[in-house]
């Protein structure tokens, strides 16, 4: 057992800009502030290309040209699932999760990899596995270093509808099974109904949160109806942000 | 397999056919090559002057590659250390190797470290360039993950940088032994009172064609040996992880 630190994640960015190859700077992001309460998972929705991946590279501490604040959980250990899978190619999916997780026990790997499916496959190279293989890899990366804060940016796009929801389930199960603070990215609003605990709604460039939703029902009990009497909820709500 | 063998044999022939009509005193057949190089061998000399060579080639690769893939990494992620090495870069790819060795003979007498320093300064810049392509052309997003997921300097550099950088190593490698063995022999004619080079020199002003002949294919036999045991199991290694194509 893990004893639970005061996790707390909280983002207050005043401006942030890219110089722009034509001279001039497009400004991508402004005055966005959000925050979330130990084991939350919140879910930011928004239009593509309105600054949301920006924003995770920002919390990720990937990019620090910015005017503003993040704070995140003390000595917080990052768990971070690429829009790409990001794995290398030269390692075995059991080596690239070790690598990434040098402390993980074997139990908890084992678990991890039965969960997701990859039992068969640990000794398998990246390239020999399908695109949805490759990310549940990066999903079990993420969860096995043990993170204080889950960072996903569109863990499941371009993926078909069937094997996107199966994964969903399974990071339902996840979470569910071992609660971390969990900031999703997506431009899918049922699937940020469906697995956040509060929804955070963007506008296009630059990206500020025009509304913040809170879910009530706990995720394993949200059938397709809920999600979508919660979506026109949301969409009586704004409906300049519904995508 | 058969290919190779068929188009060895057609050398061997050709071979034959040259000596026929050049004489013997121009292209000595290859059974008096053979001979040649069975006479130096039993002598012992063969072994010594290879053995020599060998060493020299080994000692200055080694320390071309060094501090080339050092170099050339730095060169590749800094722009600053780019900036400043360029022009160096650029003096030394042009720099004639005969230059580089006859400087180095007079400024540090005719030494073995003259010998060594003279054929490893002819391969850096080459090693550099390559190299450099190499850290250039690293991925971000792999770099990027392992910053995240804060993996440490060592395994960062094994794991993420290493073998990404392995096909450039390993080209750099493979043009540099062959070019590092052609200039041993050079250095050796110049200044050196053994090894391969200065037999053939020695050779030369005999005109003792055999005794050329039975050096080169003696040394390039150990070298096809090095590149069939050591080189090609050691890629063959380094990329197991690459899907086959047929």
């Amino acid at each position: 057992m893990r004893v639970e630190a005061p996790v707390r994640l909280e983002v207050a960015i005043k401006h942030k800009s890219y110089s722009a190859a034509t001279g001039g700077s497009l400004q991508i992001i402004s005055g966005l502030t959000l925050s979330l309460r130990n084991g939350e998972v919140g879910a930011l929705v928004g239009p593509s290309g309105c600054g949301k991946t920006t924003l995770l590279r920002i919390i990720a501490g990937l990019d620090r040209n910015f005017e503003g604040t993040v704070q995140l959980p003390d000595h917080g250990r990052l768990g971070v699932v690429f829009q790409e899978p990001r794995l290398l190619p030269w390692r075995t999916l059991e080596q690239n999760v070790r690598l990434a997780a040098p402390q993980v026990s074997d139990a908890t790997l084992d678990a991890l990899f039965g969960a997701l499916g990859l039992a068969s496959h640990r000794h398998h190279y990246p390239g020999e596995l399908s695109l949805g293989l490759a990310r549940r890899v990066a999903l079990a990366r993420a969860f096995a270093v043990d993170p204080d804060l889950l960072l996903l940016d569109e863990p499941f796009v371009s993926l078909d509808d069937a094997l996107a929801l199966r994964l969903r389930d399974e990071l339902i199960d996840l979470v569910n099974r071992r609660p971390v603070t969990t900031l999703l990215v997506t431009h899918n609003l049922d699937e940020a109904i469906a697995l956040a605990d509060r929804v955070f709604l963007l506008t296009a460039s630059p990206a500020r949160v025009v509304a913040e939703i809170p879910i009530e029902n706990p995720r394993t009990h949200r059938s397709p109806e809920e999600i979508a009497v919660v979506r026109a909820q949301i969409a009586s709500k704004r409906k300049e942000v519904v995508v | 397999m058969a290919a190779r063998l068929v188009s060895l044999a057609l050398l061997i022939v050709a071979w034959y056919v040259g000596a026929h009509f050049a004489g013997p005193r121009q292209l000595p057949d290859p059974q008096a090559v053979a001979l040649a190089i069975a006479n130096e061998a039993s002598s012992g000399d063969l072994f010594v002057n290879l053995g020599v060579t060998l060493l020299r080639v080994g000692l200055s690769f080694a320390i071309a590659m060094a501090l080339g893939a050092a170099m050339g990494f730095a060169m590749g992620r800094s722009r600053l250390a780019d900036r400043l090495g360029d022009p160096w870069l650029v003096v030394l790819l042009n720099l004639p190797a005969l230059v580089i060795i006859v400087l180095a003979y007079i400024w540090m007498g005719l030494t073995e470290a003259a010998a060594i320093a003279a054929v490893a300064l002819n391969k850096i810049p080459i090693a550099i360039v390559t190299v450099r392509e190499g850290a250039r052309s690293l991925d971000q997003g792999l770099d990027e993950m392992a910053q995240v997921f804060r993996m440490g300097r060592w395994a960062r550099m094994r794991h993420v940088v290493l073998p990404q950088l392995a096909p450039y190593l390993a080209a750099a490698a493979r043009s540099g032994l062959s070019l590092v063995w052609k200039i041993v022999l050079v250095v050796e004619w110049l200044g050196r009172p053994n090894g391969v080079g200065f037999e053939i020199g020695v050779a030369f002003q005999l005109f003792d064609v055999t005794k050329i002949l039975a050096y080169a294919l003696a040394f390039v036999a150990v070298m096809l040996l090095i590149e069939t045991f050591l080189v090609q199991p050691l890629e063959r290694h380094v990329s197991r992880w690459r899907p086959r194509t047929a």
